[in-house]
């Protein structure tokens, strides 16, 4: 559990089969291609970070696997089956939680609330409070989080690092099997950042298959297993974190291309680079 | 504080199971204070407005005010608006706003009299008549402002003009349908027996000190932290006091000719209120769908992305705030003997929203408690009740109702603007 959170644990056997596989996967708003054939796997029991510049279509990605706005095609793959998630009920009875960059907590409530809101454990009709207060405090410990002083805060009270420990419990409370985090450290100071990039690492360690959305390249190289780079809405290149440098993932990231790897193909074919362009979304 | 050369040990702390009896009440009280200078004011300017126009009052007009006959007509003259207030509540929890609510209740009011004396229903049945109109008409509006997304304001703006319309051609050429049935007037007219007003008392005294209680012993029973023994006694108490004076002073004599027709008592309207009351608070504090409301009104989006449907969720509300109109239409119905077409009209709609918002309820929405209601009914109708024994000129008692919904209004946003600022909301 106190795994030193700065390296990623070398995976004693790399996982054979990924918990969620993404194949062929595209999606338009109106005449704008977002995502172009886009092919996404995830591990248990890794982190895999999923880069791109603005616009590249990574929330939109996300926002398909959870169930808020659906692909127009292609296939998903959760734990060997194909399966279809068309709101977000269906995606969190698949194990599967989304933890979003603007932080979908509700300000009026308190800790406790936010963590069961939409799943409140109820005896009867009424609401089970001190179950759910008890289980929200163990959930909490188990991820070494202490920097709540009480789960009956209202979120409102919390600091950015306080909110996002809230979020990323939530996603965790319900037995779940893949975390996604949109820029969970987007507003964050340095010691907050730092906490939260450990609940990453400790979620992974813990054998969830992560996913993690970062612009910030330190962050993906601290905690990142695998590398996903999305470049105008397509898959530039899947990687272990290893087998590539800072540079290179800044190369994919900007050009879409780095070497042998990326949208264009093999390098000096400078035709498969063209269409690129005309998917930009605005 | 402690050292080797120390010759009694440091006091330990204390176990749980003793009470320290004044430091428990003292902790409470700095709980709340420091909750209220965070911007949680609760239900505290509205009490304290209450005190202070009842002692205002009183002083100047000990002799009218003060009677214990003008203190059940209080009652019975707000009766109505709290009933209003209460549904408004929901939907102003969600940040939206009913204005249709005063022809809700004339409409399901017409209703219930052209049903049963123009049609000689049974008094059920035309009370059940009148209600699904109610629930029909907050279906519609529900529909219209969580489907369509049109602005609430808008469409309940229209339903106030087009209901009046309605109400209108219900009661026809007559003008006025006058109620005869005993059942329904007893509601605002007939009071409970003195020995059922003190088992009322009691009844209602025990249940809250047994509920809460039992709410301390499991939370004490599961680990979790609870409020002390002391404070829960000590709020049983001040309840008690309370309750037991307003019984105490509505068990009295008000008739002006004893000998010929007695009146005293709780007026029946009282346990109508008091049923709703627990009723609602119950489903807003206890169950999911009204925390449901509480997360739709503090972030929609947050509400939608945990799975909850929103739309119904707001469609519940309205349905919620236009029935409690109806039977508040029922009470004004059996108030007045009648029902005309100015039933429910001119100030019942603005009066039951002030009565919200002075209550505590926010008008951002996400805040509010169904007893904000209740205080804030009992506030106007104190004002609307004491200032024509004082002035003659009903400008004035427009003027004040204005500055306290001003002042309401105001305690609402600056507890808002604190709240940002102390995190808490």
């Amino acid at each position: 559990m106190f795994a030193e959170p700065v390296a990623p644990a070398p995976s004693a056997a790399p996982p054979t089969t990924a918990l969620l596989s993404l194949r062929g996967v595209n999606k338009s708003f109106g005449a704008v291609h977002v995502l172009h054939d886009v092919d996404l796997d995830v591990y248990p029991g890794e982190v895999t970070a999923l880069v791109g510049d603005n616009g590249a279509g990574k929330s939109t990605l996300i926002k398909g696997v959870a169930g808020i706005s659906a692909f127009d095609s292609g296939e998903i793959i959760y734990e060997g089956q194909p399966v279809t998630v068309h709101d977000p009920k269906q995606a969190s009875g698949l194990g599967i939680e989304v933890v979003y960059q603007d932080l979908a907590l509700c300000d009026n409530l308190d800790v406790v609330h936010n963590m069961y809101l939409g799943r409140e454990q109820k005896k009867g009709v009424v609401l089970d409070e001190g179950a759910m207060e008890l289980r929200a405090r163990e959930t909490l410990a188990g991820l070494s989080v202490r920097t709540l002083t009480s789960v009956r805060q209202l979120v409102a009270s919390l600091s950015g690092g306080q909110r996002q420990t809230v979020a990323i419990a939530r996603a965790v409370l319900w037995n779940s099997k893949l975390v996604i985090l949109d820029e969970p450290t987007a507003a964050l100071g340095v010691a907050q950042t730092e906490q939260v990039l450990n609940l990453v690492r400790r979620l992974a360690d813990s054998g969830l298959g992560v996913v993690l959305i970062s612009h910030n390249m330190n962050d993906v190289f601290q905690v990142a297993d695998r590398i996903a780079c999305l470049y105008l809405g397509r898959m530039a290149a899947q990687v272990r974190r290893d087998e590539v440098t800072h540079s290179q993932v800044v190369e994919l990231i900007t050009a879409g291309r780095s070497g042998s790897r990326g949208v264009g193909g093999a390098p000096g074919d400078t035709d498969s680079m063209t269409p690129i362009a005309q998917g930009e979304p605005a | 504080m402690t050292t080797e050369t120390t010759p009694a040990p440091a006091p330990a702390p204390a176990p749980p199971e003793e009470h320290d009896v004044a430091g428990d009440l003292r902790g409470a009280w700095t709980d709340y204070w420091d909750r209220v200078r965070g911007g949680d004011v609760g239900a505290l300017p509205a009490v304290l407005g209450l005190v202070a126009l009842v002692i205002v009052f009183s002083v100047m007009r000990a002799s009218t005010f003060l009677t214990t006959f003008n203190f059940a007509d209080l009652i019975n003259q707000s009766a109505a608006v709290i009933v209003i207030a209460m549904g408004l509540v929901f939907v102003l929890l969600l940040g939206e706003i009913d204005l249709s609510v005063g022809y809700a209740a004339g409409t399901s009011a017409a209703i219930l009299a052209v049903t049963l004396t123009q049609h000689h229903w049974p008094w059920p049945l035309a009370l059940v008549a009148s209600l699904i109109v109610g629930a029909a008409i907050g279906i519609v509006i529900g529909l219209l402002v969580a489907r369509l997304r049109i602005p609430s304001f808008v469409v309940t703006l229209a339903f106030f003009l087009g209901l009046q319309g309605v109400q209108l051609l219900i009661i026809g050429d007559g003008g006025t349908i006058g109620i005869g049935d005993p059942t329904l007037l007893a509601i605002m007219n007939d009071n409970l027996s003195v020995v059922l007003g003190w088992t009322l008392f009691l009844v209602v005294v025990a249940a809250y000190g047994a509920l809460t209680f039992r709410r301390i012993a499991t939370r004490r029973k599961a680990g979790l932290p609870a409020e002390p023994v002391t404070v829960w006694a000590a709020k049983l108490i001040a309840l008690a006091v309370v309750l037991g004076i307003t019984t105490f002073m509505l068990n009295q004599e008000r008739s002006r000719h004893p000998n010929i027709s007695s009146i005293k008592g709780i007026p029946v309207v009282v346990p109508v209120i008091l049923v709703l009351l627990v009723g609602l608070t119950f489903l807003l504090g206890r169950t999911a769908l009204g925390r449901h409301i509480y997360a739709v009104g503090g972030n929609a989006e947050a509400a939608r992305r945990a799975g909850i449907d929103v739309a119904g969720v707001r469609i519940f509300c309205f349905i919620l705030c236009s029935t409690l109109a109806a039977v508040a239409g029922v009470l004004i119905a059996s108030r007045d003997n009648s029902v005309s077409p100015s039933t429910g009209g001119s100030l019942t709609t603005l009066s039951a929203v002030a009565a919200a918002v002075i209550g505590g309820t926010s008008l951002f929405g996400g805040r509010g408690l169904v007893r904000d209601a209740v205080l804030g009914g009992l506030v106007l109708a104190v004002i609307n009740n004491a200032l024509p024994l004082i002035t003659s000129q009903s400008g004035i008692t427009f003027i004040v109702t204005a500055l306290v919904l001003l002042f309401a209004a105001s305690v609402d946003a600056i507890s808002r603007r604190r709240a940002a600022s102390s995190g808490r909301v």
